[in-house]
């Protein structure tokens, strides 16, 4: 028996009954906290009481369901797929990796007018840039600027951090597979003579990216800069003569910026250019027949991948997606539904969610 | 002579051997205690089991240093760690844990470059934290412990130096065994050690346990023979003996050993020479003592062993939920690895973004999807519950806070809260099912109420006592409010002295002394001329309850009887009466005696109350009365210490004008008669005038108010004299003798002296007591009859005991013989008649021996007493040669109150689904009858009684109870299918049959046997209660531990083992391990990500939001819902303990509730992933973009979740949801902000600041938590409107008014009372007494659909225990007290 012993009450020789009573007691103190009496709200569900709920959600959601909706088909876009893979297909001469370089039109006609700005895309499918290791495949000090990451890409990088015994800049999976074909776009009036389309870069993504993260390790002469170093593998030039303008080279390329963001699912599209309203009088690109001219670069077919380019206007919600439109109608109906059916449950069943009532 | 040996082979094997003292902490058992058979094989192993202690002297330091020397000192560590081996220790520790080694190896995994899923720094943070976070935790327990170490250690006592040659004050620490230590009163004795000398003349020294055994009553503690007879105090430097003894042990009722005088001469030791460690002195000036055992060797140290480690249900259902979860990882990975081969063999060329390894290689599909499996391990590891038993560890701590800072278990007299020892079983007090209650002291007050006696066949039923006591009960009902204020007056009495309040803390369990109760029991008292004022000092040691019998008025005349002109050898009268009157006077005087009760004078309690002039011979006292007899037959009142004390007394006549004459009527009654009148006639009578004013110096001593003239009968001031006793029995009995004027007036070893009202004070020499145990049920004194000069056996015990060692009477003997057998028919039936009545039933017998019959056991016994090895044996025995034809001269009945409120909380307990055991010593009657008292059984239960002598017929008995009981239930068919297994019988309810079981002792020892264990448990789970009676301690152990392990139930054991007591939400770790399973989802989000990264293992969260999402924003809030759930108020609970079920049945966690919210985290995954993929398909999106609404949605889902389980919400659980959200955005935007390249390659950067801007984003979070949670959503509102658990229904007590909610709860129970009462009604025809009418098949029908409400389980549930219902604060208390062992 009695194995009580314990140090503590050695200490305290006993009961304690200090003369005279000190203050100190060990009552716990009477709080509402430590009582565990704290004023609470307890949820009881049951179909009476959370029938609102059921209501609103459905009255808000089929709503917001409707006009995502609307939203979404009031947008207007369209897709060329551009691969090749079918024999007909103009670009289907590019498979070929002898054709160099490769050029092939695609005409193609929009049935209405595309009104605002309208955004170019190019697109790919199956192409897997989350893998992870393709992923990690990149040096962010790098693309930062840091100036000995130019010269010592990063680990991570392998197997395309350095050719040649020259640190690749930029280095890595990514950047080596940069996608590079060239697209132009040409209204083809009545008079078959096209018409270039102006296609715009830098405005819309000067305020999406930050120049900061990727700013180019150079001052005025970028090739200055990144001497030393030599292009990706499968790059065609080096990263200071991406573009013609000047600004628009080395890390803070917009094309190559935009590449980096690595997509989150195998079917993604990528912002190519945008075409800008002109005025509020005349569409952006009205409708009739156009013409898409491609550089053909970027191979795909050897992995079923898919490329096309994609127009679009864009709305509050960005793309065309008819998904979370339906999705909210979908759920609110349900919910709706739901009430109704619980509105019936609580009729018939009020008496016996009442303990009080119960008999048996 | 055996020991001769044994000594001499030991001292041979220590020069040998040296010393094994490898072998010493192994505790005895009992094989070597009853091993006297083997005693030969035996010896040479039990040498080395000795000890040799050598006082720690300058003489003796060669000696010392040999034997001593390597004993522990007196330090104690209880602390794990040092400074150190902190570190090393604490991660060893930790590592031992299964969770730890899951982290340790997915960070090392993280190292291997080919499987490498994040960085490898980050990975190890979580491990790091959960290390850092125990091990301060660890190290703060280890710093607390270690400081009340040093306080011990360094607490001073008064140690003998062998330098300074006296005591000097030393630190505890540097006690070595061997040292003299002299302790004062109310000193804490620093070491076990063998008590040489105490200030108190007879040796003897009071110790209060209740540190160690929670005992509050005082034990007496012996100086070792031998040295109680010196007067001076023992002095250390010519102490040249030396001690012998076992090795240390942990059996503090056990101490065997010898001292050794240099002259060879050998004298026992015994437990009562022991001092332990821990008691504290008491009661007694100075003691000196040397030590045997020090530290950590001591007794009370062994038996700290410390918390046991006990795993709950919940920890035992959480591991194997958690080995699920690892096949479910294990599939996951194999998925994943299987799916990454395939795409690999697809997509192999594609070095696009197949990215190959850094040396260009590619590898095989089937080599990379060996390494994928790998990698998604690391990826998915959070889906394991690790954080779980961390989460669950701290959830525990919070409610045990919870439980000791409840009021309700704050006892205000003892300033003492419920105290939790063992973490883990908190939660299971939510689910326990068994009950194990001794009866004794947790059922009943144990406060032993004087209530009936029985002499020489008649019985006396002290009717007036019955009603005083009826009285006191109303009078404690009349004014609740005042018995708090005095009680609480009462210990503040009590405070200025430690021994008081203990006793008032004992006292407290029915702490209902009143001022009024107080004065009318004084009334009562006073107009009975024997009862005396209740003074406020001795309620402090034992209530007013116990201490004031009323004395029954037909056996006063008797005591009136004893008056001189019964004994006038002129006045004839017949035998029998005058018989009778001896048995009378037999009877009381063994009441008084036969015990070992300390009295104390409570003006100066624990100064015991001493006769200076009583020297020891035992005729003394009757010389005093021959004395007094020719002063008073000369001048009535010459004495004035006489005077004031016979004047007063009303009803006795004055007795010592008649003494002589009472002896000399006494002659032809008892042999004793020559010698009396031998002495009569000494010349030692001229003695009688010293010892005369002696008596009188003795008054004139105002500090002890014990004279024998006080004590006188009609004095109040007898009742100063206080009575400790080691049972309230023995204290009862002697109040009670008291009452009848036979006051017990002193102690000593050597006598007890007896102030018997008409006889006038007598001294008993003592020459022996052999002390109550379990085992022989009985306790006697040996005593030399003052009166008659002869050796007198009184022995009191447990009837059935008694009774069989009685001498039997020839049938054609001598008339007493006759009539001593009619006496003990009549007993029995008397004694039959007190256990119906609930008595407890002991039985007084006495045995007179002759000079050389006592002789002859004296030194059988001395032999036994000394001897080391198998002296419990040779005690035993010696005890059966002694107590064996015994004369009965009667029985006494005493009522062991139950406890405030026990009936009511045996209901609601009854009610909650608890099955209830009441393991009792008690006989069959007393235990039957205290059962129905406490409502343990109902008058309407049907009864099966097993009683049986045989093992065979106890299986017969128990196969046709079964029979019996299945037949029952067959009549209500729907119940069989019930009734599947032989682990999950059909709860009584469901059949609305209620049975109890009876078993005795004997048959539960059969029943216990392993053959018949499964029958016996079998037919206990049919039967609600179960009383066993007449059992030992060791079968009570043993029927918790069959009832234990193999119903594999949660029991609780009132009385040993669990010990705390409190309100607790079982499923409160349920709705935290939901919390943890909606991990999950988030889990499975990057499990269903796979499939579109071609199983590559990419996530598409930022690790450092996985790990914040794991550490901070969803695991604080499961954990303070784990500690603050509460479903429904205390007080609704209180009202409907039914509800206390379904957390017996643990229904908030039942397996197919894993599995069922292991589906819906599927599901909630399928939608969080799925919403934001439809949404962003095809889009511009990248990687950490699309990862950040998953995150945010998957954040909602999980608090959302916790908030529709939870039952109640406070501010607490708003601020902390609300909190977690708005730290989760808050880091998202900071860490979006601030880092650029933190975490390649993800790249937090601007991201949620973007989202913040997009509608998209909200709309996606909102849809997505909103389908997500649909479906439980329904389903509990489905279930709250068409299948309520009574807990829901309960729930809406909480709300309404107190009187609608009198009115819904007399609703509730309306439907069940309802039947019950036409049932009841049906069944009154049949059988009127309704003790036992047995439920027709209508009725039980009825009693079923009543029930049927109750047993209707919802399947959700957090339920607090009914338990804090079934038992008042003050139980509560006392079940946390109790539970010592």
């Amino acid at each position: 028996m009695a194995m009580n012993y314990n140090a503590k009450d050695e200490v305290d020789g006993g009961p304690p009954c200090a003369p005279g009573g000190t203050a100190k007691t060990r009552r716990p103190d009477n709080t509402a906290f430590k009582q565990q009496r704290l004023p609470a709200w307890q949820p009881i569900l049951t179909a009476g009481t959370v029938l609102p709920i059921f209501f609103i959600i459905g009255l808000i959601f089929i709503p917001i369901g409707i006009g995502i909706f609307v939203t979404s088909n009031n947008i207007r876009e369209i897709e060329i797929d551009y691969t090749g893979t079918e024999p007909s297909s103009p670009c289907n001469k590019c498979l070929s990796p002898d054709v160099t370089p490769c050029i092939c039109t695609i005409n193609f006609t929009l049935e209405k007018s595309f009104e605002g700005n309208v955004f170019m895309y190019y697109g790919l499918s199956n192409f897997y840039q989350n893998h992870r290791r393709y992923v990690k495949s990149r040096d962010d000090s790098q693309l930062n600027g840091d100036s000995s990451a130019l010269l010592n890409p990063s680990k991570e990088c392998e197997p395309y951090r350095r050719n040649e015994d020259k640190p690749i800049a930029p280095c890595g999976a990514i950047a080596n597979s940069m996608f590079n074909d060239t697209l132009e776009l040409f209204l083809i009036g009545n008079d078959s003579y096209p018409v270039p389309i102006t296609l715009k870069r830098k405005v819309l993504l000067g305020g999406q990216i930050k120049c900061e993260i990727q700013k180019s390790p150079g001052g005025d002469n970028l090739e200055e800069r990144f001497k030393g170093t030599t292009k990706p593998v499968n790059w065609l030039n080096p990263v200071y003569v991406l573009d013609s303008d000047p600004d628009n080279n080395g890390f803070i390329n917009e094309d190559f910026i935009v590449w980096m963001r690595t997509a989150a699912l195998p079917t993604f599209r990528k912002l190519y250019r945008l075409i800008e309203r002109k005025s509020d009088l005349h569409p952006t690109l009205p409708a009739g027949r156009y013409s898409l001219n491609i550089t053909y670069n970027y191979p795909v077919h050897y992995f079923d991948g898919r490329k096309r380019m994609i127009l679009s206007t864009i709305s509050w919600m960005g793309g065309k997606n008819p998904f979370l439109g339906i999705a909210y109608i979908a759920v609110g109906s349900i919910s709706f539904l739901l009430g109704v059916v619980l509105l019936v449950i609580n009729h018939k069943y009020r008496n016996s969610s009442n303990t009080a009532d119960i008999t048996i | 002579m055996a020991e001769a040996l044994q000594w001499a082979r030991y001292h041979w094997r220590r020069l040998i051997g040296g010393a094994t003292r490898d072998e010493d902490s192994r505790p005895y058992n009992y094989s070597s205690l009853l091993g006297c058979g083997r005693k030969s094989s035996q010896t040479p192993k039990l040498a080395g089991r000795h000890r040799i202690v050598v006082p720690y002297l300058q003489p003796f330091k060669d000696e010392y240093e040999k034997f001593s020397g390597a004993y522990v000192n007196n330090r104690i560590r209880t602390t794990k760690y040092t400074l150190l081996n902190f570190v090393p220790r604490n991660l060893f520790e930790q590592f031992h844990r299964a969770a730890n080694l899951y982290f340790l190896f997915l960070v090392v995994l993280n190292w291997v470059p080919l499987v490498e899923a994040f960085q490898k720094e980050i990975t190890m943070l979580p491990l790091v934290v959960v290390l850092t976070v125990i091990a301060i935790k660890d190290g703060l327990e280890d710093y607390r412990k270690y400081k009340i170490d040093k306080q011990i250690n360094n607490l001073i006592t008064k140690v003998y130096s062998r330098k300074e040659k006296k005591y000097i004050d030393r630190c505890w620490k540097d006690v070595t065994v061997g040292d003299f230590i002299r302790l004062s009163c109310n000193e804490v004795i620093p070491a076990d050690m063998v008590l040489l000398f105490s200030t108190d003349p007879d040796g003897i020294c009071h110790i209060e346990t209740s540190g160690l055994d929670g005992e509050s009553n005082l034990k007496q503690r012996q100086v070792v023979r031998g040295y109680a007879e010196q007067d001076s105090e023992v002095d250390p430097e010519k102490f040249s003996t030396r001690i012998e003894c076992e090795n240390p042990n942990n059996d503090l009722s056990r101490f065997r050993g010898f001292l050794e005088h240099s002259n060879k001469e050998r004298v026992g030791l015994s437990k009562e020479n022991l001092l332990l460690r821990g008691c504290t002195i008491r009661n007694t000036e100075a003691v000196v003592g040397i030590v045997v055992y020090a530290g950590h060797e001591t007794k009370a140290m062994l038996n700290n062993s410390g918390p046991r480690y006990k795993r709950s249900k919940l920890e035992r259902r959480a591991n194997t939920d958690v080995l699920w979860c690892v096949m479910l990882l294990v599939i996951m990975c194999l998925t994943g690895s299987v799916g990454h081969g395939i795409w690999l063999s697809r997509y192999e060329k594609m070095h696009f973004f197949n990215n190959p390894e850094p040396d260009r290689r590619i590898i095989s599909p089937l080599l990379a999807g060996f390494y994928m499996f790998w990698t998604m391990i690391i990826l998915l590891q959070v889906l394991i519950p690790i954080s779980l038993y961390v989460s669950i560890e701290i959830v525990k701590l919070g409610q045990i806070y919870f439980i000791q800072s409840d009021v309700d278990f704050y006892n205000e007299k003892t300033d003492s809260t419920v105290q939790c020892r063992a973490l883990n079983i908190a939660e299971d007090l939510g689910q326990i099912q068994y009950l194990f209650s001794d009866k004794t002291g947790t059922l009943t007050e144990n406060k032993m109420v004087f209530r009936r006696c029985s002499v020489a066949g008649f019985d006396y039923c002290h009717e007036e006592n019955a009603k005083r006591l009826e009285s006191y009960q109303e009078a404690v009902s009349e004014d609740e409010d005042f018995t708090d204020t005095l009680s609480g007056s009462l210990s503040n009495m009590a405070k200025p002295r430690a021994p008081s309040c203990r006793i008032v803390r004992n006292g407290l369990l029915g702490n209902k002394p009143s001022n009024r109760l107080a004065g009318s029991s004084f009334t009562l008292g006073s107009r009975e001329g024997a009862s005396e004022v209740p003074h406020s000092r001795q309620a402090a040691f034992s209530s007013p309850i116990e201490t004031d019998v009323v004395p029954d008025t037909r056996l006063s005349d008797k005591f009136s009887q004893i008056t001189p002109r019964l004994f006038m050898p002129l006045d004839e009268t017949i035998q029998n009466p005058l018989l009778e009157t001896l048995y009378i006077i037999d009877f009381f005087i063994a009441l008084a005696i036969c015990n070992t009760v300390v009295v104390s004078a409570p003006n100066q309690p624990r100064q015991k109350i001493r006769h200076p002039s009583l020297g020891g011979l035992p005729i003394k006292s009757l010389e005093e009365i021959k004395s007094l007899f020719q002063r008073l037959s000369v001048r009535r009142s010459s004495s004035p210490s006489l005077n004031s004390g016979k004047e007063p007394s009303s009803g006795v006549p004055n007795a010592f004008v008649s003494r002589l004459p009472l002896f000399s009527r006494m002659k032809p009654a008892s042999p004793v008669e020559e010698e009396i009148s031998q002495v009569c006639e000494s010349p030692q009578c001229s003695s009688s005038s010293a010892c005369c004013t002696e008596t009188e110096k003795q008054h004139s001593d105002a500090g002890l108010l014990n004279g024998k003239a006080e004590s006188l009968p009609g004095q109040p001031m007898a009742c100063n004299l206080c009575y400790e006793a080691e049972s309230p029995d023995e204290a009862a009995l002697v109040y009670a003798a008291r009452a009848y004027q036979c006051t017990l007036q002193s102690r000593t070893p050597e006598q007890v002296m007896v102030d018997f009202g008409a006889l006038g004070p007598l001294t008993f020499q003592l020459l022996h007591i052999l002390p109550f145990d379990s085992v022989r049920k009985r306790m006697s004194v040996v005593v030399r009859h003052p009166l008659s000069n002869q050796v007198v056996v009184y022995t009191k015990g447990a009837d059935s005991v008694i009774m069989e060692l009685l001498s039997v009477a020839s049938p054609d003997g001598a008339s007493p013989e006759k009539q001593q057998m009619i006496i003990r028919e009549k007993t029995q039936k008397h004694l039959d008649d007190y256990a119906k009545q609930g008595l407890r039933t002991l039985c007084i017998a006495k045995k007179v021996m002759s000079d050389t019959e006592y002789a002859e056991w004296l030194r059988n016994h001395f032999l036994a007493e000394t001897s080391i090895d198998n002296r419990e044996e040779l005690l035993l025995e010696s005890a059966m040669r002694l107590e064996n034809k015994l004369t009965l001269l009667g029985a006494t009945g005493i009522e062991d109150r139950l406890q405030e409120g026990v009936p009511e909380s045996i209901e609601a307990l009854h009610k909650a689904g608890i099955k209830i055991w009441m393991l009792t010593g008690d006989k069959q009657e007393t235990a039957v009858n205290i059962a129905y008292a406490c409502k343990l059984l109902e008058p309407d239960d049907k009864l099966f009684i097993l009683n049986t002598q045989s093992k065979d017929a106890c299986g017969m008995l128990m196969s046709t109870i079964l029979k019996e009981l299945q037949k029952k239930t067959q009549a209500l068919p729907e119940q069989v299918s019930l009734s599947v297994d032989l682990h999950q019988p059909p709860v009584p309810q469901d059949s609305g049959l209620r049975a109890g079981l009876i078993i005795t002792g004997k048959t539960l020892e059969f029943a216990l046997h392993e053959s018949l264990q499964k029958q016996f448990l079998e037919l206990t789970s049919w039967c609600q209660a179960v009383v066993c009676c007449r059992a030992t301690p060791l079968q009570k152990s043993e029927v918790v531990k069959l009832v234990r392990s193999h119903l594999q139930v949660m029991t609780l054991a009132i009385g040993d083992g669990a010990n705390d007591v409190s309100m607790i939400q079982v499923a409160d770790i349920g709705i935290g391990v939901s919390g943890q399973e909606g991990m999950q989802a988030y889990v499975n989000l990057l499990f269903w990500y796979q499939f579109f990264c071609g199983f590559s293992g990419t996530s598409m969260t930022d690790y450092w939001v996985l790990i914040f999402f794991n550490l901070l924003f969803t695991s604080a809030p499961p954990v303070i819902y784990g500690v603050l759930e509460k479903d429904v108020s205390a007080e609704t609970l209180m009202q409907l303990p039914e509800l206390y079920k379904s957390g017996q049945k643990s229904e908030a966690y039942l397996p197919h509730t894993f599995w069922i919210t292991l589906l819906d985290a599927f599901y909630q995954s399928l939608v969080c992933f799925f919403v934001p993929y439809f949404t962003y398909q095809g889009s511009d999106i990248d990687i950490f973009a699309f990862g950040n609404p998953l995150n945010t949605a998957a954040l909602f889902i999980i608090l959302l979740h916790l908030v529709i389980e939870s039952k109640s919400l406070t501010w607490i659980h708003m601020l902390v949801i609300t909190g977690s959200i708005l730290s989760y955005f808050l880091f998202a935007i900071v860490f979006g902000a601030m880092c650029v390249t933190c975490n390649p390659p993800s790249n937090p950067y601007w991201i949620m600041q973007e989202h913040m801007l997009d509608p998209v984003f909200y709309l996606v979070c909102i849809l997505t938590t909103c389908i997500a949670l649909l479906p439980r959503f329904v389903y509990r509102v489905l279930q709250g409107s068409l299948f309520p658990s009574p807990i829901l229904r309960a729930k809406h007590f909480d709300r309404l008014t107190p009187e609608e909610r009198t009115e819904a709860l007399k609703k509730w129970r309306g439907a069940g009372k309802m039947n019950q009462e036409t049932s009841n009604y049906a069944n009154q025809s049949a059988d009127k007494s309704g003790r036992k009418p047995m439920p027709g098949p209508s009725a039980v029908f009825a009693m079923k659909s009543a029930t049927s409400c109750a047993i209707e389980q919802g399947n959700l549930s957090l339920c607090e225990t009914a338990l804090d219902h079934g038992y008042s604060e003050t139980q509560a208390f006392e079940m946390a007290g109790r539970c010592k062992d």
